[in-house]
């Protein structure tokens, strides 16, 4: 019983990790072009694009 | 091109200085630029031909080089570039200009939301729902594992509690876009689908609530948030489809006004936009431009092209005192005329309004899952209480043990796989047609066309490819051959456009004081001799010798002095469209044109093609009515067009299809838009339609295997938790498992898109033919 009181808030805490992750993504646009982003990987940009 | 600008600007009093029409571009694109917070200008560029990461970086590059430019992002997904920049520091026509000189097709897009907005709130809202949906049913499934494993009661009770914390915080957020479209159903007196989803995901969180306060044994979180996350992938594909086509069709050409070139009384020239002209305004309209609102020309003389507007498909002269249509467009010269109406009162605008009182006729379509939930949640729900009653009756009033058995039966019915058997169906044939250029707009487009029994057509523009092609020529010397796509190449007359086309613009002959003679041709000086390429009549005068069959003659050349050529050209058939049309007629769908063409070139294109019932001369409204008519004989129809006098008809029939290369208004009124040439689009759409409509009906088939199974199981009390959550999942897998067969399954081998066959092969039909099982064809599908 005692080993859980550790194991479940982290267990919970690596999953709310996860999606304050998504959320973040989300937030900054990384799901605005799917299709630009599998591109711009091969560009080997001497000047940042953005 | 840049052979004639010149020579052209020079021609017209009309045309005005080579630094005013740059000043009127820039207002232009000002015009339809955002402003900023901090001043500076955002402009959304539609750029079609970017295709690769090579295209996004030479694109950024170009751009992000100019001084005025502070930030520059190019969309791939939705093949638009995003530039803000500083109208203080320097011109927005460079960025126009960087764009040309890379051979990028452009076109500006006006009020348009900054491509950092491209996925709608509304999409973003559906994916936050998803993800803290997965986060909660992932956490609870882990407790619940745990449990159903064998945890003893006080680690069991623990893990309720944890799982009712997480799952109801979650429910409240994850749950709205069930709840709200729920509440909205009920609150018009309608069940839809969501009414039993939400009720289900309620009932079951308050049941597991209540059972885990007072230390029960059994909780329902898992289900009740596994529900939340299966239906809520359905619901964030059906909205990803639907984005998709409308980001694609908003990147198709625009090919409305979105302003005009104003004389004042002082004869200076403003560029204003569209919803600022007032009837009784004098607007200049420059060749190659679209008439921004009905006018009268008072003058120039140009030649027009109304196939857009009528559905004529030859051009026609205008001169000073004739009234001409919003959306016509202005071939040759540049005329001034008097506006007669402003944006909400032209033709355009009459169209729109026909448009909706249509579309209003259409509205009454239910889809296929809410006809089924409005069987569907009675019953259900019929059965609970039958379950309720029941058990209290067998166990002598135990209401509690009563009520558990009811929410088990509510939760175990459940439409999780019902939820799913629909959009992912549609998702997946979406993607199939969009693979094969085909835009779909609207899932339940599926579901109407494959109830049509008659394809309606219009002729110009759809059937045929809308611009006059080369049929044959006489006396045409090879020596002329050079002179003559040069000469043509000049002008942007789509008589002139097909000439250069045949006989190549590779040419380096030396012309000089080219003249475009509006309505009648263009004319030239070579080596000394006059030569004119335009209406025989007008050659003739040149000529030396004129042959008695001149005047048949589409077009003509000549040399002074020398014997005139002749070229006949005439609207040439889409391609595809014979085999298009036989393929629907052996589908067994009647045919049928709808023109506004005259009745002899409509008879030709109907012999062609082997149809019969052929209606011409038709005004947009005609369209509607004759489609009105069918409607009336119990006949649901597919009305395939591109033109602005289509668009009343593409809202009214029961599912339309419209080409790329269709007007805007058409492309919005249409179900589906496709955007290759071939008129076989239509034919293949149609039997995708009719694999989708046979996978749906097998996905209810399975969910109702997978009810008479749980349901008794449910109202005898045997199901647990544990039971619940097997049973779900599985009967969700099963389903998007099938509904992924549409992947494999082969439409009518004849229809396969001629120019798309490599991309028909690559998704594995030809080698899946025999793997998966092949849906018996379309006899049984109409059964």
């Amino acid at each position: 019983m005692s080993h859980l009181v550790i194991l479940i808030p982290i267990a919970l805490g690596l999953g709310a990790l996860g999606l304050v992750a998504f959320i973040w993504s989300l937030r900054s646009g990384q799901y605005e072009d799917l299709d630009g982003a599998a591109e711009r990987i091969l560009i080997d940009g001497d000047e940042p694009a953005d | 091109m840049t052979c004639c600008d010149g020579h052209t600007a020079t021609q017209t009093a009309l045309s005005s200085s080579a630094e005013t029409t740059g000043r009127l571009a820039e207002e232009e694109l000002r015009a339809v630029s955002t402003i900023l917070d901090d001043g500076l200008l955002n402009t959304v560029l539609v750029v079609p031909d970017m295709h690769c990461g090579g295209c996004i970086s030479s694109i950024e590059r170009a751009i992000i080089a100019l001084p005025q430019v502070h930030k520059v992002r190019a969309n791939l997904s939705s093949r638009k570039v995003s530039v803000t920049w500083d109208k203080d520091a320097g011109g927005g026509l460079a960025i126009l200009k960087a764009l040309d000189d890379l051979g990028f097709d452009h076109s500006q897009q006006a009020d348009a939301e900054p491509v950092a907005k491209t996925v709608s709130n509304k999409g973003r809202q559906l994916l936050m729902s998803l993800a803290v949906a997965g986060f909660a049913a992932a956490n609870i499934m882990l407790l619940s594992v745990s449990v159903w494993s064998g945890a003893d009661a006080e680690t069991a009770h623990l893990f309720h509690l944890i799982s009712g914390l997480i799952a109801v915080p979650a429910v409240a957020y994850a749950g709205r876009p069930f709840f709200g479209s729920a509440f909205r159903a009920l609150s018009a007196r309608r069940l839809n689908m969501d009414v039993p989803i939400s009720l289900a995901i309620l009932l079951a969180l308050g049941m597991g609530l209540a059972e885990s306060l007072s230390g029960g044994s059994e909780a329902y979180f898992d289900a009740c948030v596994m529900l939340l996350f299966f239906l809520l992938i359905g619901r964030y594909l059906d909205h990803m489809m639907r984005e998709k086509a409308r980001n694609s069709v908003d990147s198709l050409a625009r090919l409305t006004a979105k302003g005009a070139v104003l004389v004042g009384d002082d004869g200076v020239l403003d560029y204003i936009a569209l919803q600022d002209i007032k009837p009784g305004q004098h607007l200049r309209i420059r060749p190659g431009e679209r008439f921004p609102v009905d006018g009268q020309i008072v003058e120039g003389v140009s030649d027009i092209d109304r196939s857009l507007v009528t559905g004529e498909s030859e051009s026609q002269i205008v001169r000073p005192g004739e009234h001409v249509e919003a959306g016509t467009l202005n071939l040759t010269g540049a005329v001034d005329m008097t506006a007669t109406s402003d944006a909400t009162n032209s033709f355009m605008a009459e169209i729109t309004r026909m448009m909706e009182t249509a579309e209003n006729g259409r509205s009454a379509y239910v889809r296929i899952a809410d006809r089924m939930a409005s069987y569907y949640a009675p019953a259900v729900h019929l059965l609970a209480l039958v379950t309720f009653l029941g058990w209290l009756f067998v166990t002598n009033g135990d209401w509690k043990a009563s009520l558990y058995a009811a929410i088990a039966v509510l939760i175990i019915t459940c439409p999780c796989a019902l939820g799913l058997a629909v959009p992912v169906v549609h998702v997946i044939g979406a993607n199939r047609l969009l693979k094969n250029g085909i835009l779909l707009r609207d899932g339940s487009a599926f579901e109407r066309l494959c109830e049509a029994d008659v394809a309606v057509f219009d002729k110009t523009g759809t059937l045929t490819n809308g611009t006059p092609q080369l049929d044959h020529a006489l006396y045409v010397r090879n020596e002329d051959k050079s002179t003559i796509a040069r000469l043509a190449g000049c002008s942007s007359h789509p008589v002139a456009r097909a000439l250069a086309r045949t006989y190549g613009t590779s040419s380096t002959c030396v012309l000089s004081d080219i003249k475009e003679v509006p309505g009648f041709g263009i004319s030239a000086c070579q080596n000394g001799k006059e030569i004119r390429l335009g209406r025989p009549s007008w050659v003739a005068e040149l000529a030396s010798r004129i042959t008695p069959d001149a005047d048949t003659a589409t077009t003509a050349f000549a040399r002074e002095g020398e014997p005139m050529a002749m070229f006949f050209l005439n609207d040439s058939l889409r391609e595809g469209a014979r085999q298009a049309i036989a393929t629907i007629s052996k589908s067994g769908l009647q045919t049928e044109i709808l023109s506004g063409d005259r009745v002899a070139a409509v008879n030709r294109v109907a012999d062609d093609l082997g149809i019969t019932a052929v209606h011409a001369e038709l005004t947009p409204a005609g369209k509607v009515e004759r489609l009105q008519a069918l409607q009336d004989q119990g006949l649901k129809t597919l009305m395939v067009g591109d033109g602005l006098n289509d668009a009343p008809a593409l809202a009214s029939a029961h599912v339309s299809m419209a080409p790329g290369s269709a007007s805007e208004v058409g492309r919005m009124a249409a179900d589906l838009v496709f955007t290759h040439a071939s008129l076989n689009a239509v034919p293949f759409a149609h039997a995708i339609a009719l694999h989708t409509k046979n996978l749906i009906r097998q996905n209810f088939a399975l969910a109702i295997v997978y009810n008479c199974i749980a349901v008794p199981m449910a109202m005898a009390g045997y199901v647990t938790p544990l039971i619940a959550a097997l049973a779900m999942s599985a009967s969700s897998i099963v389903v998007v498992a099938n509904s992924m067969r549409l992947n494999w399954l082969s439409p009518d081998v004849s229809v396969e898109l001629p120019d798309r066959i490599e991309v028909i092969n690559k998704t594995g039909t030809s080698a899946a033919i025999e793997a998966a099982p092949v849906i018996p064809n379309q006899p049984a599908i109409q059964s």
